[in-house]
């Protein structure tokens, strides 16, 4: 019979500590107050005190109320039944549908062996000349979407999701709006792709608590379909909302803060979620596509700056368009010289002199003469906006690359792009 | 056999225990916490009266108030002996393929495998004769280890004099088999095998002296081995943002430095990372030797995943194994990414343990362990006259970018050499992005002074240029200078720039250094006239072009020679010199 406790000595932010014995670090506990039954997780022992994070949150809770430990840590049902479900942060169903209790598997699990992970070698197309040309997204790829809130970064991900082509998408929302997470059920529905996802959703008024469990238990579930040799699809949005659940726990826990309010294992934190991106020596992938919004659009914040420091690059979506500039896809080269042999030196040159463009711009509007140099740029520049930039451009990669060597040619002479020889041999369009 | 002591688990709070004990501990020493039918390594880091705080390798998930505690008496130990290279550890020695062996695809707490192969046979020359007198790290024999002699020697912790009493005949042998027995000037008699022991955080100094760094260490990346260099048995750090390439350039000098044994310390970054290392070593040729990378190579792999007080010892670990190696004579390059994830994990402990915070929240010893590692660096004379070295660079990952922040700052004060990678460049495409102003080295490079000199200037001035143009614009800007900014591109582009991912570009022999820079000089100090500004630019690019191309060429090849007859031809066009 498992001991109910009566003492809870403390409630503070959403942990109350309770004087019980032979508990386990990281357990469970259900907590019964007049609101309902919630679950909790221990996270910290000393001595006989118990501190417990409740995940409904601490509102309500009285001193006199039950705690009683499940002698478990927190677990999520692995079995194929759940693809086409929706689930809160805490694994209750949001779909009107019974509970899941088959096959149940613990959550944030331990680290893959790097020896047994691949090098990651599959190109995943997305149709988005910014990111197949110039930043090619990888299978087993971790890479996060930084923007500022207003920009359509959702959107963006459920259109990569739609198009790429895996067996199972799993979303974890977090302080996520309503309307986002209907328009993510709407899109998945109407694309026909909502009986090979799963949907773990925290939305904005759900308890705080709930908006932490939602990555472990979205990339747990995606280990295991993984290890089934299945290639998944996890979308993480909002990241930003997640870190801020942390420090909102580390501060009430009195953690000494390490970086405007952020505790200093901000990194670590991030990073054991992040790195559940794998490909499987011998199974299936999990490839992971995240959300960063950047307070007051400062990359430098703790947020960004450490994702950035953990994600195998980011792309940059400023005015509804990815950035050709900090946008990057670290696994790129991976994929880009496999694909065709011109691929490499057109996202390079043409990367190079957008660059110059945005130079030319600076100029032109500090009032500065235009040489013919200056005019040609501004042209390229012009094209180069409208025919690779813009998000409403669906065309295959190799379009793509055609569609590159035009544009240079229309601005450009041979010897101006700097493209080796043979190449402009070969790919300079004939007029 | 000492008696170890017990005690008892009454705290949990992330990776730090606090332990209730009975007898005495000793700070550092090695305790294992035991929940259920794992035992979890960990160590002693603080003891205040009858409670020790310990921090866990692994995780604590499931440890309850009450759970027994182990203590070993030993501090945090690697073990030293043939077999080290071509493995590849987690932060506390555990072999991760042997591992794999046993776990799969995850690794399981609690479970830790010998580091070297007991099994594997190795052959044994016996150096030292019966009635010889030793000290700590002389000879007692060698074994091959791939293509290096490896030396069995005198354990480094044995103090004064042993006598050899008996040692082997040539023959196979395996690790843990007795190979010779010693006797100390007391009458007291021990057996060695070709294992020692030997703990992480304090340095092995069995030599005479250490010595001033003198040679380059040639790595083959131009901008750092002309302009930054770095010496065999220096330090160097390379800071930069995320994103800048801080650990491609890592891997390009593991690959291409001219070390004996490259450690690669993979502190708290990503596994997807050394994945590529794990997987591309074995099939790529080391030049010098013609066997494969991996024979000189050993991996300490604790990623950002892995539990964090295992990143804290992976440097030692590391680091200890460098200075191994250093005792045979061999010159060992160690690099170490993150050096900022191993502050980090200082960081979190510290915290934990409600120790007053420094800046940033790192704790206010932080700069006399960073002082500490890079000290274990060194070119030192070892008794028998032979050198051995251990050069260390580190990367830095700075908070923001902004190198004003305890890790960067420390790590300055310490190293030889600073390689800042900048935003801007790495921006720019421009990889190596190692900013050709800002960085600095206290090491000799592979060209003169003169020469040297010449070429900073050049550098110095094309930005002035440039900066001034982007006031009053390029046609306030005279021919001349634009000339001189013209040129300090050019430098910048085909000779401090190089493809880490070409076969030819991405590794330049220290000879063709010299004479690839060489006739850059020549552009830079050759007057050439034009008559605007856009047929420089035009010729300037043709000549990059030509260079480029030049670059990703066999040296002194057949096309290489062809292709340095159309530069000259491409010079003369232009110039105006005699
Ligand atoms: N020498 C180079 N040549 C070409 N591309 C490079 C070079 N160095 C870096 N890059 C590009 O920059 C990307 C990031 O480099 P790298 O992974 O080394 O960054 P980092 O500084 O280690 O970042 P982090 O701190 O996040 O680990 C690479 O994936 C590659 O696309
Ligand atoms: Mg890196």
């Amino acid at each position: 019979m498992r001991k109910v406790y009566h003492r809870i000595i403390q409630i503070a932010g959403n942990v109350i500590t309770v004087e019980a014995e032979n508990v386990g670090y990281n357990e469970l506990a259900e907590v019964k107050s007049s609101r309902g039954v919630s679950l909790a997780q221990v996270i910290r022992l000393q001595d006989n005190k118990v501190f417990l994070q409740v995940f409904a949150g601490s509102r309500g809770i009285s001193t006199g109320d039950e705690v009683r430990f499940l002698q478990q840590p927190m677990k999520v049902s692995a079995s194929e039944n759940l693809l086409g479900r929706i689930f809160t942060g805490a694994g209750v169903p949001r779909d009107g549908r019974a509970p899941l209790q088959d096959d149940m598997i613990d959550i944030g699990g331990p680290s893959v062996n790097p020896a047994k992970r691949i090098i990651p070698k599959k190109m995943i197309r997305t149709g988005i000349p910014m990111i197949d040309v110039f930043n090619t997204l990888v299978e087993s790829q971790k890479i996060p979407v930084f923007s500022i809130a207003g920009e359509p970064y959702n959107k963006l991900l459920a259109r990569i999701a739609m198009q790429a082509e895996v067996d199972v998408i799993i979303l974890g929302g977090m302080g996520l709006k309503y309307d986002d997470y209907l328009f993510f059920k709407n899109t998945l529905d109407e694309q026909g792709a909502l009986s090979r996802s799963v949907m773990f959703i925290h939305t904005a008024s759900d308890p705080v608590v709930e908006c932490l469990l939602v990555p472990d238990m979205a990339l747990a579930v995606a280990e295991s379909f993984a290890l089934k040799k299945k290639r998944v699809l996890v979308l993480l949005t909002d990241m930003t909302n997640f870190a801020d659940a942390m420090k909102e726990i580390a501060i009430t826990m009195e953690q000494i803060p390490s970086n405007r309010g952020y505790p200093g294992d901000l990194y670590s934190q991030l990073a054991s979620r992040y790195e559940k991106a794998v490909d499987f020596d011998e199974a299936g992938s999990i490839t992971i596509l995240a959300t960063t919004t950047m307070p007051g659009d400062d990359v430098t914040h703790p947020i960004p700056d450490n994702t950035g420091y953990i994600t195998e690059g980011q792309f940059y979506l400023r005015g509804g368009r990815i950035e050709p500039f900090g946008s990057l896809s670290r696994l790129k080269q991976q994929v880009n010289g496999h694909t065709r042999s011109d691929h490499r030196a057109i996202m390079d040159t043409m990367i190079r002199l957008f660059a110059d463009y945005r130079e030319t711009l600076e100029k032109q509007s500090m009032g500065f003469q235009m040489s013919t140099w200056d005019s040609k740029l501004l042209k390229y520049g012009a094209l180069f906006e409208s025919r690779m930039m813009d998000l409403s451009v669906n065309i295959p990669l190799e379009e793509a690359l055609d569609l590159g060597w035009k544009t240079l040619a229309e601005c450009f002479d041979k010897t101006e792009t700097g493209i080796k020889s043979d190449l402009v041999e070969q790919f300079w369009p004939i007029k | 056999m000492l008696e170890c002591g017990k005690g008892r688990v009454v705290g949990v709070n992330g990776n730090m225990l606090t332990v209730e004990f009975d007898t005495k501990v000793t700070q550092n020493e090695v305790a294992y916490a035991v929940a259920g039918d794992v035992r979890l390594k960990s160590e002693v880091i603080r003891v205040r009266g009858n409670r020790a705080d310990l921090q866990v390798f692994e995780s604590t998930a499931s440890l309850k108030v009450g759970d027994p505690v182990e203590f070993t008496g030993d501090l945090l130990s690697v073990d030293l002996g043939p077999g080290l290279l071509t493995k590849v550890y987690d932060g506390l020695q555990n072999p991760l393929n042997e591992l794999a062996e046993q776990t799969g695809f995850f690794l399981k707490r609690g479970v830790y495998l010998p580091a070297l192969d007991t099994a594997a046979k190795w052959d044994f020359t016996p150096i030292a004769k019966i009635g010889d007198k030793l000290k700590a790290g002389d000879k007692i024999g060698s074994v091959p280890e791939g293509i290096f002699k490896h030396y069995i020697m005198l354990p480094f912790s044995f103090h004064g004099e042993w006598e050899i009493v008996s040692v082997n005949q040539p023959g196979a042998y395996a690790v843990n088999d007795v190979i010779a027995t010693v006797k100390s000037t007391s009458g007291e008699m021990k057996n060695l095998t070709m294992v020692q022991k030997w703990p992480v955080k304090i340095p092995i100094k069995c030599y005479k002296e250490k010595i001033l760094p003198e040679k380059t260490l040639i790595t083959q990346q131009r901008i750092i081995d002309t302009l930054f260099p770095v010496a065999v048995g220096g330090t160097f750090c390379t800071p930069g943002p995320f994103g800048a390439g801080k650990t491609v350039l890592q891997h390009a000098l593991s690959k291409f430095a001219e070390a004996d044994i490259v450690i690669i310390a993979a502190c708290g970054e990503r596994a997807g990372e050394v994945v590529e290392i794990l997987r591309e070593f074995p099939h790529l040729e080391d030049p010098k030797t013609g066997k494969s990378l991996m024979e000189r190579s050993i991996i300490i792999c604790n990623t950002s995943s892995m539990p964090v007080a295992a990143r804290e010892a992976s440097v030692y670990t590391a680091v200890t194994l460098a200075e191994y190696y250093r005792q045979m004579g061999l010159n060992c390059l160690l690099l170490a990414d993150s050096t900022s994830r191993w502050a980090q994990a200082l960081r979190e402990m510290s915290g934990r343990l409600e120790e007053i915070p420094g800046e940033e929240a790192f704790p206010a010893y932080l700069e006399s362990l960073i002082a500490g590692f890079y000290e274990r660096a060194g070119l030192v004379k070892l008794f028998d006259g032979a050198s051995g070295s251990i050069t260390i660079g580190g990367s830095v990952s700075p908070a923001g970018g902004n190198f004003e922040e305890p890790v960067t700052q420390a790590t300055l004060k310490v190293v030889g050499a600073f390689l800042g990678l900048s935003r801007e460049r790495s921006d720019a495409r421009r990889f190596p992005a190692i900013h050709p102003l800002d960085s600095w080295s206290h090491y000799k490079s592979v060209v003169s002074d003169d020469k040297l000199r010449k070429a900073r200037q050049t550098l110095k001035r094309g930005t002035e240029v440039n900066q001034m143009m982007k006031v009053i614009g390029e046609e306030g800007t005279n021919i001349d200078d634009f000339q001189i900014y013209l040129k300090s591109e050019f430098l910048d582009y085909v000779y401090l720039q190089q493809n880490t991912f070409d076969r030819v570009d991405g590794a330049t022999s220290e000879e063709r250094q010299r004479y690839v820079f060489d006739k850059v000089l020549k552009v830079i100090d050759t007057k050439f006239s034009f008559e605007d500004k856009d047929k420089a630019r035009r010729f300037f690019l043709e000549l990059r072009q030509n260079f480029t191309e030049w670059n990703y060429m066999e040296f002194q090849g057949e096309k290489f020679k062809k292709q340095e007859a159309a530069i000259e031809a491409k010079i003369k066009e232009r110039s105006t010199n005699a």
